[in-house]
Parts: structure tokens; sequence; C-alpha cells
């Protein structure tokens, strides 16, 4: 039908939505899979833009008030641009026990950000998490897929120095 | 045999403290000195204070090293622990370690010992056993089967297995579904996490028996996104377990089918929630459903469900391959079988500990974790994460079973077991458990979506020392409020942690030790 092509949302933006539509389509246009597919959605583009959320209600046939509630929901979803590297800093109980809320005041401090918040050069944000399942060894940070333990304030500055120095 | 064979794991807690550059080191070194070694990247024996613990393969038994770094793969190399030669890495022969001797390993009998990704391996070690009994079985007696083990759902609720495969299997219907609930979220938990990337083969084995007994045709893993090791690790094992027809149109040519995928979570604690989890599988906000109805008869859009934990599935093909009974006699009183706890926080030597029903929370502390990893006094433990209660040390004898625990006013819950020394704020604990309510409710009932945040302003107010007692009365009503008028347990046990900390540990709300109210 080309009535996909002919309705353009105000502020459609044409990559978003033909990544969009490509996802959408890998997923024969479920709407079940549309957790599956804001995933992907923020793989291509590091957060979730505004500009997917029309797209998404059009290929899936969901309202936008459906696909907002979703991406609203979950806290995976970001809706503003995340900072190069995303540290996911464990702050529940094992970890506390361990130690861990010194160490995300040090990382507030260290980063000049709160919890939730980007530095202002885009290379970090810093975010929250209550458990990565490593639980004997906290306290514990992801950063992308890699996993560290036993993180104290020396160990923290190390690993940013490290990511800042880092290309890509 | 040509060559070493040496283990070096590839669980998430192993490659956070450095397995990855251990594994290359040892490869390097293998090289530069022309030495003929195969490197298995295996799950995690449990013992984490140890990681990354490398064993080697000797013609009767493996020996371990740990915890090693990679600048003593060089020296591991010169003292020749390729056959098993001393190092002051060495841990002896790896099943001798005490730690693992004291265990009665039935769920993690193969983690950490074979090759996660190798069928070939699994099957070695007794994997699909359970899978072709269950073939040449009417749907009824597998059913029967798990009824008889006196297996009771392993994610914290503790319901009978059999009963809930039963209601399913007899629900009419053509379409039913298998959901694994792999949303781990408890602090102080990591088993699932252990046997999907050590043992995946294990849950996929256990689904596919629920879908024979059930009549279920396909099957869905929900997996939290905090775990990207075991997501990779589960999509290959499913992947090969369909190439090998275990999985698809006909579970090895049987005529029967079922077909396995997993679903990546999104950070959300409340769809641990059996109800919320089904909504966030069909694609919705993770609110939570009122119940009735029952998953097991109107689940994942609106067919009839079996929804159990990884654990509870990875139970099932010992009990399939040995018998119900050879399960039910372990453990205690209604508590039967074996659970796999988690010894984690503050703690000299935490781990996964397999063990039946029955051992005390001490056995655990003292002899198995050694203490604090601190040195300081253990004065608290949260047992059965973050929705469980704190125990002090007085408590510490009482039985680890589903009924002497509810019996104090705690639970089991799902076997995580976090230690706290004598530094912890008991009531800086408490409001931690009304704050991570607020963060992770699903506003779906008022109790516990206004609730958790007056209860962080209460509890506030008693650390402020403003009426305290007063507010310690209120706190206690709203809690009552929580617990009888939430929808799920998610604000229904939050009053768990907060009321039993005050309980046990009044000092630390401005009340004298001895005027703890009953």
């Amino acid at each position: 039908m080309a009535a996909d092509e002919a309705y353009t949302d105000q502020g459609e933006d044409p990559e978003v939505a033909g990544t969009v539509r490509a996802l959408c389509a890998d997923f024969d246009n479920r709407p079940d899979a549309l957790i599956e597919i804001l995933h992907g959605v923020q793989a291509a583009f590091g957060f979730v833009p505004e500009a997917a959320v029309g797209a998404l209600a059009k290929s899936l046939n969901l309202s936008r008030a459906d696909v907002h509630g979703v991406i609203s929901f979950y806290h995976d979803f970001a809706r503003e641009k995340p900072g190069r590297h995303v540290l996911k800093l464990c702050r529940a109980e094992s970890c506390q026990a361990n130690g861990s809320n010194a160490l995300a005041a040090h990382a507030e401090s260290a980063l000049g950000v709160p919890f939730g918040a980007t530095t202002g050069d885009g290379e970090f944000t810093l975010k929250a998490v209550y458990c990565l399942g490593n639980c004997a060894l906290g306290p514990s940070v992801l950063v992308g897929e890699t996993l560290h333990a036993r993180v104290d304030a020396a160990k923290f500055d190390d690993l940013v120095a490290g990511l800042r120095g880092a290309k890509g | 045999m040509s060559g070493a064979t040496v283990y070096v794991p590839r669980d998430a807690a192993a490659l956070s403290v450095g397995s990855e550059v251990v594994a290359e080191a040892i490869a390097a070194e293998a090289r530069s000195r022309g030495e003929d070694v195969r490197i298995v990247r295996n799950g995690s024996r449990g013992m984490l204070w140890l990681e990354p613990l490398v064993e080697v393969a000797l013609a009767d038994r493996r020996v371990a090293y740990g915890a090693v770094q990679s600048g003593d793969v060089a020296g591991l190399f010169d003292a020749g622990f390729l056959t098993g030669g001393d190092h002051e890495k060495s841990l002896g022969p790896t099943e001798d370690i005490p730690y693992l001797a004291k265990q009665e390993r039935i769920t993690f009998a193969r983690c950490g010992v074979t090759d996660p990704l190798s069928i070939a391996d699994y099957t070695a070690h007794g994997g699909f056993a359970g899978l072709q009994k269950a073939l040449g079985m009417a749907p009824a007696d597998i059913v029967a089967e798990v009824a008889a083990s006196g297996l009771r759902g392993r994610g914290g609720a503790g319901f009978p297995t059999g009963i809930k495969w039963k209601t399913v299997s007899e629900a009419p219907g053509e379409t039913k579904y298998i959901c694994c609930n792999a949303d781990e979220g408890d602090s102080g938990t990591f088993a699932d996490r252990m046997i999907m990337e050590g043992d995946p083969f294990l849950l996929i084995e256990g689904m596919i028996i629920a879908g024979l007994a059930t009549g279920a045709a396909e099957g869905l893993i929900y997996l939290r996104s905090e775990y990207p090791h075991a997501i990779a690790v589960m999509k290959r094992a499913i992947d090969q377990a369909q190439d090998a027809g275990y999985l698809g149109a006909s579970v090895l040519g049987s005529g029967r089918g079922f077909r396995l995928e997993v679903r990546t979570g999104a950070g959300a604690y409340i769809c641990g929630e059996e109800t919320s989890m089904l909504e966030s599988l069909e694609g919705k906000r993770g609110q939570i459903r009122a119940k009735p109805p029952l998953p097991a008869l109107e689940g994942l859009f609106g067919k009839p469900t079996v929804v159990n934990n990884v654990l509870s599935f990875a139970a099932v093909p010992f009990i399939l391959d040995k018998g119900g009974a050879a399960y039910a006699a372990l453990g205690t009183g209604r508590s039967l079988g074996t659970q796999p706890f988690q010894l984690a926080g503050n703690i000299k030597r935490g781990g996964l500990i397999e063990l039946p029903f029955g051992h005390t929370l001490r056995e655990l502390i003292e002899d198995f974790g050694g203490g604090t990893l601190s040195g300081r006094p253990v004065r608290a433990v949260q047992v059965g994460g973050p929705l469980g209660a704190y125990l002090p040390e007085s408590q510490f004898d009482l039985p680890l079973d589903y009924e002497a625990f509810a019996a104090q006013g705690a639970m089991v819950g799902h076997g995580g077991v976090t230690v706290f020394d004598d530094t912890v704020d008991m009531a800086e604990q408490a409001r931690f458990a009304f704050a991570f309510c607020a963060i992770e409710s699903c506003g779906k009932c008022t109790p516990c979506r206004i609730g958790s945040t007056r209860g962080v302003e209460v509890i506030e107010r008693i650390k402020a020392g403003i009426e305290a007692e007063k507010n310690l009365d209120l706190l206690d009503d709203l809690c009552e409020t929580l617990k009888d008028g939430s929808l799920c347990a998610l604000g229904g046990l939050t009053p768990m942690p907060v009321q039993s900390a005050v309980r046990h540990f009044p000092e630390d709300f401005g009340r004298s030790a001895g005027s703890a109210a009953a």
C-alpha cells in the first residue's frame, strides 16, 4: 500500500524511519517483538530517537502512545544520545555490602555528573543498575559487554582513564 | 592423548576478574614454548573467589590453580602445570577442594566441568538422558514423575512444579507455551546466569521435557539484558540444539515439535514477576496482571503457559533420568531436593553452593564462606534477594527450608544470601528497600506505587530522629497496607526487609535493643 510512503510524520527522519522499517520487517512487523526491535534501534543509534516512535507505530500497527509507553517503561531505553561509554554501576545490596555507595559517590564526583547524566565532553554516561549477577565479587561495573569486579575508587579512575584514551 | 587440555572459564564472573587475558596468555605462552595445548572455555565451578580458576586435565583427574592472573602464566609453565606440577597457586585436585567436595551437586553437576557449547561433551556427561526417557513416556507420566520429585518453583515462590505442569497439561487448547523466567534480578543471586553460561543445554533439555509433558510446542526464555554473556551463550546453544535435531519440528524424530527462542529483557526488575514477564514477552509495558486467571490457564497471548525459573527447568532432566524419588530422597520436610545457594556480598569465599534443603545459614556463611571479606564481624544477612528478610546472627541456625524460613517471617527465595559486616546501617538498608520498590514499581497498584515513596520519606524522618516512635508506628501501618493491598510480590514483600530490619536491629532506628517490638 502506498499510504506508507504518502503519510509523513512531522519531523520524520528518513534515516531513522528506514532503519526502523528494516528492523520491523526482520520480525515480520509483529507487535510482540517491539522490545527486541527497540534494542535494535538502540544498537543502531545509541538511543531511541523521537523520530522512531511514529515509524515503529506505523510498521507495527500500534498507536504512538503504545510505543511511547513501552519506551518510557523500561530503564534500558535511552531517549537522548548517551556518552561514548556508558558506565553501568551496580547499586544493589550485594555491591552495597562491599562499599558501592562510596564508589557511587566517587563516580559522581570524578565524572562531575550525577547518575543518569552524560559528561559535558560526551565521553561518559553514568548509569545506576540493580544487579549484574556478579554478587560475590562486587562492587561491579559493566561497560559495554565488559564486566569489571571489585571496583574501588582507584580502579574506577583507572577504568575511566583507560576508556578516555581508547579510540572508537 | 596428545597435548594437554586446560580449562579457563568464560563465565561472566571469571571474565570480570580477568579470565580472558589469562586464556590469551596461556595460548601465547604455549605457542612460544611449542607446547600442544587445547584450551576449553568452560563455565565456572562456582568458587568465585578463586577465579580465574584454571584447571588442567590429567589422566584420572583435574587439578586446579587459582586465582590465576596473566602474570602467573609463565611461572605455571615453568612449574610444569600441564602435568599437574606444583605452584604457589596450586589448589590440588579440583574435586577435593572442600568447598566443592562438601556440596551435593545435581543441577550444577556439569557446570564448570564441560565445554558449555559442546553437545558431545554434554551427552558424554549424562546430558539428554532425561529427554530420551521422556520421549518414551506419556505426558501424564512425565508430569507424575515431576510431581513425585517434590520439586517446587526455584524462582522464589516455591509453588509445586508438578501441579503447575498438570494444570497446563490438562488445560484445553492447541497452542500452549513454555516460558522460562531468566530475569534473575535479585541482588545476591547468579545461579541462573551460571547455568545459562556454563551448562545451557541443561536448560534447553528441561524446557523440551516441559513441552512434551504439557503439549506445548513453543518455548521462550526471557533473559535480562544485564546478562550479555548469558544471552550470547544461550543463543548459540539453541542454534546448535536446532542443528542437532533436539529442537525443531520433530524433536529427535519423535514427531513432536519444540521451538525455542531467547527474548531480551530491558532493565525492569518487575519483569521477574511472572505476569509482568508475560506482558513484556508480548511486547508491552511490563505491568503486572491480576490473578486469576492463572498463567497456567491464560498466560502468554491468553494461552495456557508454564512459567518456571531457570533452576526449576534445570532440575527436571535429573528427575526424568534418575526418577522423582531419587530427587525427593534429598532435602527435608516439604522442601525436597537441592537448592543452589548463592553466597554473596561481604564474604571471603563467595560462590555457588548446591546443597539439599535443611542445612543452616551458619554453615553457608562460616564453613563455606569463611566470614566477611572485610574481616569484621557479620552483622546481618539478607536471604532471598531485595524482598527477603534481614537476619541477625541469632537466626543463623535456622534450617534452610521454605517452611522454617516462612515461620520466621523470612524466605529462602531464589537462594541468594547477601552478607553485611558490622558497618551496615540497617535503617539505610530499610530505606533502600523502599527506594528500590519506588524505582521498580510497575505503577499498576496504589500501595506499591505511592506507598514505596511514602516509605522512603517515613524512614528518612526516623533516621533524622523526627518523632521516631510515631513514625515507626506509621511505618508498620504502611507496611501492612503494602502487604495486604498490593497486587504482586514487589509491593507485597517490600515490607519484609523493612520490618525484619526494624525487628532485629531496633537500635538502628532509634529504639533501644531491648525494646524490640514483637
